[in-house]
């Protein structure tokens, strides 16, 4: 059973639980074994904490790397953030022997060491690279007929030459993986468009964030799609809490809680009272 | 006029932004970056303005804060550009700077307090309970010696002081 250390981040476990639950059910559905990542913190946010200060960014990830390592483990994680921030991190460390140095005399302070070993892994990617389409296929006992529009956020695949997963510009990862389903990706416009919330927009600028989210809403709405299914919690986020003032209401999942439907799971255990927009199944 | 000051240039290369050199001003990236569809940023001039160190036209506007980070630029461009990395370097020297907007600080105080950028809340935790997840989630918020050692690095790198 192949195994790995469970990141959680901070939007999945203190936002919408029902991903952390769903991940964790349908893990064990496909046979991927998830270890808790103990004493982890937040990844720390790409686009804000890295935008703030290279060093606590760097350094906290390390922090995040060298708990993983000392399991033995890799880290799978649920968010295209999370994502983005450990695998630059891991990818920037492992290839500058000098910043894993300076960064080591940091993280010798609370007597941890990185030695440089950790891979970082999507929970998507391993899904569609590990366990494969047609073993998942095989686990599908509820059969869907939704819809869908397939959101694959932006730090999933992009930068694409260290990340090398799919085509940033035109992919089909998140489409096969949401049709071993049965449901139907729904073809649109401008498909890989942000959702518009990283970098600090959301925060800071959240009427910029909401002209992004609009326009992929737009799109996904002429598309026929019923559900909008992401990769990544804050994407999941910004989707689910801007809708009501842009005037939408396309009801959002991430692809466990997808999973855990096609694969039987109670609707009471989704987490959906966390969702703004209202989630019928 | 705005003058052209290579220190400051020096100060982005020495944050992560060297790469910008190698921009020779296709246009590409301003063409394709949805936040320069949707305000006054223009990823193109703020290379530009990088390679020439405007330092007061980069600090002092809201342009270099509305990037998302989508690496849509970075994609496409002809020249291997770390774009991402420029404007990431050039935010770091504002927030040296003094420069950080409230609703960043609120984040970033976070992150110094919780370990985490959202703080746990009772009706999340009753959600988890209800899922049948620890109500604490097993991350630092339930391990006491983990969020001091987080918050030992965030002392020793200094970002506690720098989000005072
Ligand atoms: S695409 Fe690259 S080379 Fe062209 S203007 Fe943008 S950064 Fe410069
Ligand atoms: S990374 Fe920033 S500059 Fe590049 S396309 Fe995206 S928003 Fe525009």
């Amino acid at each position: 059973m192949a195994k790995y250390a469970f990141f959680l981040g901070c939007i999945a476990p203190l936002r919408y639980p029902g991903i952390e639950k769903s991940t964790r059910v349908v893990a064990e559905a496909l046979g991927l074994e998830l270890v808790d990542l103990e004493g982890a913190g937040c990844c720390p946010a790409p686009g804000v904490i890295r935008s703030f200060d290279r060093t606590t960014w760097i350094a906290s990830a390390a922090r995040n790397l060298a708990l993983a390592e000392k399991q033995g483990l890799d880290i799978v994680t649920i968010c295209n953030g999370c994502y983005g921030s450990l695998f630059d991190a891991a990818h920037e460390l492992h290839e500058d022997p000098e910043l894993l140095k300076s960064v080591n005399e940091i993280l010798a302070e609370v007597g941890l060491e990185y030695k440089g070993t950790t891979k970082v892994r999507h929970f998507a990617e391993v899904l569609y690279n590990e366990v494969g389409i047609e073993n998942i296929k095989a686990k599908i006992t509820k059969p869907l007929e939704y819809q869908v529009a397939a959101f694959y956020g932006c730090h999933f695949l992009k930068p694409s030459k260290i990340k090398e997963i799919d085509d940033p510009e035109n992919p089909h990862i998140l489409d096969d993986l949401i049709e071993a389903t049965g449901a139907k990706s729904m073809p649109r416009q401008k498909k890989t468009l942000c959702c518009g919330s990283g970098g600090g927009v959301k925060a800071g600028f959240p009427n910029v964030a909401k002209a992004f989210t609009k326009t992929n809403l737009e799109n996904i709405q002429a598309s026929g799609a019923q559900y909008i299914i992401d990769v990544c919690p804050f994407c999941h986020l910004q989707f689910d809490t801007a809708q009501a003032d842009l005037g939408f209401s396309i009801p959002v999942l991430h692809l466990s809680q997808l999973y855990g439907i096609a694969m039987g799971m109670d609707a009471a255990e989704l987490g959906l009272s966390a969702h703004k927009v209202p989630v019928t199944l | 006029m705005a003058t052209p000051n290579p220190e400051f240039y020096k100060e982005i290369a020495e944050n992560g932004g060297a790469g910008v050199t190698m921009c020779f001003q296709c246009g590409t990236c301003t063409a394709g970056c949805p936040s320069s569809k949707e305000t006054a940023y223009k990823t193109r001039k703020a290379m530009r303005m990088a390679q020439l160190g405007l330092k007061d036209e980069l600090l002092n506007s809201d342009d270099i804060w509305q990037c998302t980070t989508c690496y849509t630029c970075e994609e496409r461009c002809p020249r291997g550009v770390p774009i991402v990395d420029t404007v990431v370097a050039i935010r770091n020297i504002a927030v040296k700077n003094g420069k950080m907007y409230d609703a960043h600080k609120k984040t970033a105080t976070n992150l110094v307090k919780y370990g985490h950028t959202v703080a746990i809340n009772d009706d999340v935790k009753a959600q988890r309970a209800k899922l049948g997840l620890p109500e604490v989630p097993p991350t630092l918020l339930a391990d006491d010696a983990a969020l001091a050692d987080f918050k030992k690095i965030i002392s020793k790198v200094g970002f506690d002081k720098l989000v005072e």
